[in-house]
């Protein structure tokens, strides 16, 4: 019987798995070193902000895996060793694959710091980070003050949870607005300032340059570039992420900075793929970045890679962008492309509309040559992913999505709406170029 | 039930924050419950209509000062932090002692009134006396343990429902139905059946009413001596009569069909309100386990049918045989249950037999049979109906089910169990109303998509034990019998994933094996 063999149990790994399984009546097996079942890993935050336990953010219950012929092993995989298509464990014994997928996720991004091995510098991608933090940020005896490097989602989750256990942090952000990578720079703005009101000492334009240590190896203080020093007793590296494919060094898999793959998933080697954070493509598919490290495309990635492994080959060909996160009390959603300043197209002009709470803001974007619209983010207002997805398929124009967007909320029942004052907006502004 | 993990930590012990302000206003509220501790232990208040002021005042305005201090300097938002940290809401220490004194104080109001100084002759003496004078203001006469009760009830619900609007106050569907319980239960629980009971006189009497409080939650609405009271209370006793029934025949049924149970469970009922506002922060504490669903499904449909045997029986133990004195005799009667029973089996068979599940099919049929079968059994043999006297089967109900069950297990046990154990294992009626809202409601809980990110969030603080994740991460609408409409898992969501909906019927349930956002051709491939 052709066994699959899974490396990682994330997201990605996962899906593949139970599709495979849907699909099929193949071994499956799923190796990994961090925890023995799947867990939602966008919700680690919420284990040491107390709204969850452990077990709460493991989507299946443990019958689940023997159930559904699923063999799980907890092991690190030192070698992959293609030739005999055998994977040899750290801890010794090996296995043999007829398919390996290796779904291995990320690490935590890092730019060679000074002082980077103390104790208390970590990030929070893992359950062993998660375990990290709390034993360096039990309480705010234990750490008065947080250091966060790095404005991106990690770096608010991390920010929140320390604010949750009353710890001061310190938040050094190299844009002049949060995010602002990513974000435009009105979104960046109004996700800053909730950030400050929430007690974060939020630094923009400023950067680390080294992490100091005291004589029992343990963080002191960070200096920024600026000069300052700030002390400190936890630092969290939150500069993004890259592929966790350090095992790889010695094998025959193709490797860039993630694990080069074609459209089909596929690895130089045949019977090898590489699906979610890990996986890199050859060519960028879209305006997508090769490498993407987000939820949603692992969960994609393994949707499609478990049909072509059980005889039904299919690309990965993701649909429009779309994604989600939460700053402190702020939700967002985006759907197609909306790009930050420095990333922005030519063609490409932007809608801003702001509530005056200063919770809620839309900003659209569209093409200035012929009004086609071409994505939206949303804060503090909950938009359908399917209305929007139809609107891009069917190349809507701007003009068209503002004066719909009413069909587009998923606002609770009874909030207040703002389409009236959103397209008030929007039609004098027009009004003014025309 | 497995052991509580409180937290991960090895080395130190997360805070749990509780401020100056809260212990000033948790002393001050306790304050106010000890003077009905003291009462209880017969400590004789001189005055009694000001101590017992003093100490509503001071257990309502210590909750809400309670609430004020722990909500009103926080932004608007979710305040979830470190409930699984706090011994209270964590089934640690405290969770225990409040549930214990709840267990003893339910125990004491069902079966022991005496010793909270209920008097059959004479006047009330201990905690019953302290509420004397509210009882004359009110209705005229005095307290009773159900008076007292009930008062302490309608507080809990006035007094936690701030606490929640407080807490919700960014939500707007939160606020809007726990205005419209605090109303329900002040108005129609408390005060008008407490002044309709004014009106009675020696040649006019009506039975108390809770006009919200719907068989066959209110399982003795139909028992002989409210049916005659009703009788002999004229036209109104009449009306009143006729909108019990046309309540659950009618009025019910059109509302499920729009709105879904949660008009009733979580804007309407008393039960529903105490557990949406004093319940709320052990809402989490319900059991999610696919096996607790299991037993749920058996629990409650069981419960279902022992109300409807019990009401039967007792219904047709006091008509009478002869049609030319009443229309509605035993004979008429027992047919019309007989036929009411087959018409909503046959209809749910040939209609919507594919939506059932294995267990549910049995369950009918079996049930079904037994019913049916115990109808004709009394017509050939002559057997008692349904084997027991009606009166032992009334009793039993109201010991098991009406006390034990929704008391003492149901409130008593809200910090072990959470606050809707009653509610989703027990009761009759919110399994008539889930039985609609699963086969016959525009009702759903729907999801964005493919934004789900499987946090867990919403099936953690689900008081009903549904595992909304296991739906939302396949795209899949929420459409379970169970589910009261609370909107606290699209509260909770932090991705805007859940909305609660009412919608055509077409393609109420459906899954996708792909969720929307990946490849279109896949999509239609795989979820054709």
């Amino acid at each position: 019987m052709e066994h699959i063999v899974i490396i990682g149990n994330g997201i990605a790994g996962i899906t593949a798995a139970r599709h495979i399984r849907k699909l099929s009546d193949k071994k499956i097996t799923i190796i990994s070193a961090e925890t023995d079942h799947f867990f939602s890993r966008t919700a680690l935050m919420y284990v040491y902000m107390g709204h969850m336990r452990w077990r709460d953010i493991e989507p299946y219950e443990s019958w689940f895996w023997k159930k559904n012929r699923l063999e799980l092993i907890n092991a690190y995989v030192e070698t992959v060793d293609t030739n005999n298509k055998t994977l040899h464990f750290k801890k010794g014994g090996s296995l043999t694959y007829s398919k390996l997928i290796i779904a291995t996720g990320s690490v935590t991004n890092t730019f060679g710091w000074e002082g980077l091995e103390l104790n208390g510098v970590q990030g929070l991608i893992s359950k062993q980070d998660l375990e990290k933090l709390e034993k360096n940020a039990p309480n705010n005896n234990v750490c008065p003050r947080a250091v966060i490097i790095g404005g991106g989602l990690i770096g608010v989750e991390m920010a929140e949870m320390l604010r949750t256990r009353k710890i001061e942090v310190t938040m050094l952000v190299r844009e002049d607005g949060f995010w602002a990578n990513v974000l435009p720079k009105q979104d960046a703005k109004m996700i800053s300032r909730h950030i400050v009101s929430h007690g974060v000492d939020l630094r923009h334009n400023e950067e680390l340059d080294k992490i100091i240590g005291d004589r029992d190896g343990n963080v002191k203080s960070v200096i920024t570039k600026n000069g300052e020093e700030i002390p400190c007793s936890v630092v969290g590296i939150t500069t993004g992420v890259k592929p966790n494919i350090s095992f790889l060094k010695n094998s025959k898999i193709e490797t860039d900075r993630g694990i080069l793959v074609n459209r089909k998933l596929e690895t130089n080697i045949e019977d090898v793929y590489a699906i979610g954070d890990c996986a890199q493509q050859r060519e960028p598919i879209s305006n997508r970045p090769p490498i993407e490290a987000v939820w949603y495309t692992g969960r994609m990635m393994g949707e499609a890679l478990a049909q072509t492994i059980c005889g039904n080959p299919f690309e990965y060909k993701p649909g429009n962008w779309f994604n989600s996160a939460k700053f402190f009390d702020i939700e967002y959603q985006t759907y197609g492309w909306v790009f930050s300043a420095e990333r922005r197209k030519d063609y490409e002009a932007q809608f801003h509309w702001k509530c005056e709470s200063d919770l809620r803001c839309i900003t659209i974007s569209y093409n200035k040559d012929n009004n086609e619209f071409l994505g939206i983010n949303t804060f503090g207002i909950r938009m359908k992913q399917e209305v929007f997805d139809n609107w891009l398929n069917e190349k809507r124009s701007l003009d068209y999505v503002v004066k719909s967007l009413k069909q587009a909320n998923f606002d609770p029942e009874f909030f207040k709406r703002y389409e009236r004052e959103i397209l008030k907006e929007y039609l004098s502004l027009t009004e003014t170029v025309t | 039930m497995s052991t509580v993990q409180r937290n991960m930590s090895l080395t130190g012990e997360p805070p749990k924050t509780i401020n100056t302000q809260q212990k000033i206003a948790s002393f001050i509220g306790l304050l106010g419950l000890m003077v009905l501790v003291l009462a209880f232990f017969n400590l004789n208040f001189p005055n009694k209509s000001l101590w017992l002021t003093a100490s509503i005042i001071a257990i309502g305005g210590g909750t809400v000062w309670f609430s004020i201090a722990a909500y009103a300097n926080k932004h608007e938002g979710i305040k979830n932090d470190g409930v699984y940290f706090k011994s209270l809401t964590s089934k640690g220490f405290w969770a225990w002692i409040l549930g214990i004194f709840l267990t003893l104080f339910y125990v004491l109001l069902y079966w022991f009134p005496q010793y909270l100084g209920l008097a059959q002759d004479g006047n009330n003496s201990g905690v019953v006396a302290l509420f004397d004078p509210l009882s004359q203001f009110l209705n005229g006469g005095p307290a009773s343990q159900w008076f007292l009760y009930g008062t302490l009830y309608t507080l809990a619900i006035l007094a936690f429902g701030i606490k929640f609007l407080l807490k919700y106050r960014h939500n707007k569907y939160e606020k809007l139905r726990t205005y419209s319980v605090m109303f329900f239960q002040l108005g129609f629980a408390f005060l008008i059946p407490e002044l309709m009971s004014r009106l009675n006189s020696d040649s006019f009497s009506l039975p108390y009413y809770d006009l919200k409080n719907i068989w066959p939650l209110n399982y003795y609405n139909f028992e002989q001596y409210r049916v005659d009271s009703f009788i002999s209370a004229g036209d109104i006793g009449l009306g009143l009569l006729i909108f019990g029934v046309a309540s659950i025949f009618i009025i019910t049924p059109i509302l499920t069909y729009k709105y879904g149970k949660r008009w009733y469970c979580s804007w309407v009922c008393g039960c529903g309100g105490l557990a949406e506002t004093a319940g709320d922060p052990f809402r989490h504490l319900s059991d999610k386990s696919q096996m607790a669903w299991k037993v749920e499904r058996w629990v409650i449909h069981s419960v279902l049918v022992f109300v409807v045997l019990m009401t039967t029986a007792v219904v047709y133990s006091y008509l009478g045989d002869d049609s030319s004195k009443y229309w509605l005799t035993k004979n008429t009667f027992l047919i019309s249950v007989a036929v009411f029973l087959t018409l909503v089996f046959a209809g749910t068979w040939i209609f919507k037999r594919d939506e059932l599940k294995k267990d549910a099919k049995l369950g009918a049929i079996g049930y079904f049979v037994i019913i049916i079968s115990l109808i004709g059994f009394h017509y050939f043999s002559g057997t008692k109906l349904f084997l027991f006297e009606a009166e032992t089967l009334r009793q039993t109900y109201g010991f098991l089910i009406g006390a034990v069950f929704s008391g003492v297990i149901g409130v008593g046990f809200y910090p072990i169990f959470g606050s809707r154990v009653w509610c989703r294992f027990g009761c009759p009626m919110a399994a008539i109303l889930g039985f609609q809202q699963r086969l016959f409601s525009k009702f759903r809980i729907t999801t964005n998509g493919g934004q789900c990110i499987s946090c867990g969030n919403c099936s953690t603080y689900c008081e009903m034990g549904i595992d909304v994740r296991a739906y939302a991460q396949k795209g899949e609408n929420i459409v379970r019998s169970s589910c009261v409409g609370c909107g606290i898992c699209s509260a909770v969501c932090p991705r805007g994933v859940l909305k609660l909906e009412n919608g055509p019927l077409e393609k109420r349930i459906s899954s996708n094996e792909i969720l929307l956002g990946n490849d279109v051709d896949l999509m239609n491939y795989v979820n054709k």
